[in-house]
């Protein structure tokens, strides 16, 4: 009796456990891996997406022109800006009026400065008195440019306590 | 359940026959006018499919065969039809979503997502667009609707236990089908762009940037600051704008519907496969003999059983259980579906009829609100918010849906599945918790408007240490405590479950209210509206 010497050389397999078939384990896993690349490659394209090479953002710096007869401790509020300008002897300063909180603007009055939104409380150098805000107003840089004219920066915060000499 | 309905199609015992032999009688232009006569019958017929639902087998092959229908089984097991089963709430919040997506697509009509007019577009909705007012309130309340109905859809499946084995699943889509409700309902807001919007977009982008509440406090922002990369994604410039808007608009328009809808499949979809709706152990005796009125088509004992374990788990069907007990759905389920329904649009439009959605003063970027609030449904968070940005926004929230997504998975218990209060203590252990959870909230509340809060007796106090105790964290442990207990005494995680979940309704509740009517200018307490100092 003669055997075949291919056969004879396979393991034995059942029905259940075909051969392996290299060619198409190549094709697949070729399939799975481009596949995961191109997810890859989207994915991290696609993160980009949300932030545009040039953000235009309005300017931070403007210059403020304070009342002659401004007391000390009173708040000049510049229009169209979130910042209130104090001066007293010392010099001028800037506090900003963004609650540390959640972002709404504060109102100025005597006792410091109050958050309509969720009830902050700052004192009038801008630290917390009580409320949720984590943190106190930041000071802003002002620099004198003329007699009674002065520069805020907005963008830039300095230490609690910087005055800008008028 | 295998169902005994051949698959729709040919009626069952016709041949099909050739194309030629259906062919109208008669020759050329005859036969041609005679075709044209008959194609309204045959149009007809072949848009039914299985010929007209006359029969309870041509119904249920009309249901089998419809894409529209075919998300119900073609029979509805009594249990199910109960009012006191469902009250059906998950299809009334169907039913509201649809207004919203139909109502809202009109509206795209004339709104216009642009800082510059999209006020304007409002405006000109309520003032000049025929209708528009009377579909921009069907729009807000059947939104409002929806999440009210979401909720108590929650509750309903909460305290039946209908959540368990084989629906854990399903009870996690709908967790996300509450977070998308909600999403939409607070991008949609922003979309008019009048006071409101504009500070509850300043809020909202804040609440995404609170992280920072965390890495500030660690001195890590400079090199880690996730808060800050998502309020960027939110607003895409530093600054609220023309960005902002159209970004929100298309998640309320594009990118949230999407979800909700591709969620809204998945959660049908499971019902159908995990069993339909969650039914007590000994659901044939709750229901006893069916009315002879409504003629049953099984018979009362079955002749034959079918062995199925192959093919399903869990019981073999119909063996020493007596009758099915199930009912043809068209038109059993379709009458209360339709009930349902047109209940949900009655209420939509009857609150439409009476109270006019709101449009405030146009955003205005120098003058917040005093106080800002959100619509009633986010009061309660922002009275948490009011206690810590990242805790109240983000970290309890976080906790509450992490917590109902456990339940599921904690509780494997299976005594009171289907039952109303179902699992140890029952009722009672519920109404007892609702009595710890508002005495809990009522409490911690008072106790932080009677006495302020750390801060106020320690002024350096780190800001790590508020954002770890405050009203909301504190509220929050009391309630995982005192849920714990319960796990212990009735040894079961069951019990457990229903504490938490009362006390976390009793929490909502009571936040919601106090940030409604007990909060005004500055967030202060204030006992009525009518005390609020004039400003």
């Amino acid at each position: 009796m003669t055997t075949n010497p291919t056969l004879a050389a396979a393991p034995a397999r059942s029905r259940l456990e075909p051969e392996p078939l290299p060619r198409r384990d190549f094709l697949g896993l070729s399939a799975v891996w481009s596949a995961l690349a191109a997810l890859l490659f989207a994915f991290f394209g696609a993160a980009r997406l949300p932030r545009a090479a040039v953000v235009p953002v309005a300017a931070r710096k403007f210059k403020v022109v304070l009342p002659p007869n401004l007391a000390p401790g009173e708040a000049f509020l510049p229009p169209g800006r979130s910042v209130a300008v104090f001066q007293d002897d010392q010099g001028v300063y800037a506090i900003s009026r963004v609650c540390t909180h959640l972002g709404c603007l504060v109102k100025s009055d005597a006792a410091g400065f109050q958050c309509p939104c969720h009830g902050s409380h700052y004192r009038p150098d801008g630290s917390v008195l009580k409320g949720p805000a984590p943190k106190a107003l930041p000071w802003l840089a002002v620099k004198r440019v003329a007699a009674g004219t002065f520069l805020v920066d907005e963008g830039k915060p300095v230490p609690a306590g910087t005055k800008e000499v008028a | 359940m295998i169902s005994e309905i051949p698959p729709a199609g040919q009626p069952q015992g016709l041949p099909v026959q050739p194309a030629t032999d259906q062919a109208s009688p008669g020759s050329g232009v005859g036969r041609f006018l005679e075709d044209l006569r008959r194609f309204p019958q045959r149009f007809t017929a072949s848009a039914l499919r299985s010929g007209a639902p006359t029969t309870d087998r041509s119904r249920s092959s009309f249901v089998f065969g419809n894409l529209f229908l075919h998300l119900h089984a073609v029979r509805v097991h009594r249990w199910t039809l109960r009012w006191a089963t469902t009250w059906g709430l998950g299809l009334a919040a169907t039913a509201a979503f649809l207004l919203t997506l139909v109502t809202g697509v009109l509206l795209m009509f004339y709104y216009k997502p642009y800082p510059s007019v999209a006020y304007d577009s409002i405006k000109d909705i309520h003032f000049v667009v025929p209708t528009g007012l009377f579909i921009r309130n069907i729009h807000r309340w059947a939104a409002q609707v929806m999440v009210v109905v979401v909720l108590l859809h929650m509750a309903r499946v909460f305290y039946t236990a209908a959540y368990r084995a084989p629906r854990e699943y399903n009870w996690v889509m709908g967790m996300g089908l509450l977070v998308v409700t909600l999403g939409l309902s607070f991008t949609g807001y922003l979309l008019p762009w009048d006071q409101l919007a504009y500070w509850a977009i300043t809020i909202g982008a804040n609440i995404a940037q609170s992280p920072r509440e965390l890495t500030d406090a660690l001195g890590i922002t400079s090199v880690f600051d996730p808060g800050g990369l998502q309020k960027f994604i939110l607003l895409g410039s530093e600054d609220i704008g023309e960005e902002a808007l159209i970004r929100f608009y298309l998640l309320h328009v594009m990118i949230l519907p999407l979800a909700l809808a591709g969620l809204m499949g998945v959660h049908f979809w499971r019902i159908r496969k995990d069993g339909g709706v969650a039914k007590p152990a000994d659901v044939n005796q709750r229901v006893g003999r069916m009315d002879p009125e409504i003629y049953p088509v099984f018979t009362e004992t079955p002749a034959k059983t079918y062995h199925l374990a192959a093919v399903v788990r869990g019981r073999t069907p119909a063996i020493n259980r007596g009758p099915e007990n199930t009912l043809p759905t068209m038109p059993h389920l379709f009458y209360a579906e339709l009930a349902v329904v047109m209940l949900t649009v009655g209420i939509c439009v009857g609150l439409s009829l009476v109270w006019d959605a709101p449009l405030k003063e146009l955003a205005n970027p120098a003058v917040p609100e005093n106080p800002a609030k959100a619509p009633w449904y986010f009061l309660g968070l922002q009275e948490l918010v009011s206690y810590s940005a990242f805790m109240g926004g983000m970290g309890i929230p976080g906790i509450v849906i992490l917590g109902l997504l456990l339940i599921p998975y904690l509780d494997r218990e299976s005594t009171g599945t289907g039952e109303w209060f179902g699992g140890p203590g029952g009722l009672r252990l519920v109404l007892g918790s609702a009595a710890f959870g508002l005495a809990a909230v009522l409490g911690v509340e008072v106790f932080s408007i009677q006495f302020g809060w750390i801060r106020e007796w320690f002024p350096n106090v780190p800001q790590l240490v508020i954002t770890a105790v405050n009203p909301g964290t504190v509220l929050t442990a009391i309630y995982a405590a005192y849920s714990l207990w319960l796990v212990q005494r009735y040894n079961s995680a069951r019990a457990g479950a229903l504490g938490l979940f009362t006390c976390f309704l009793c929490g909502f509740i009571v936040l919601t209210i106090v940030g409604t009517h007990f909060r005004g200018p500055n967030w202060d307490f204030y006992w009525s509206p009518s005390q609020w100092p004039v400003h």
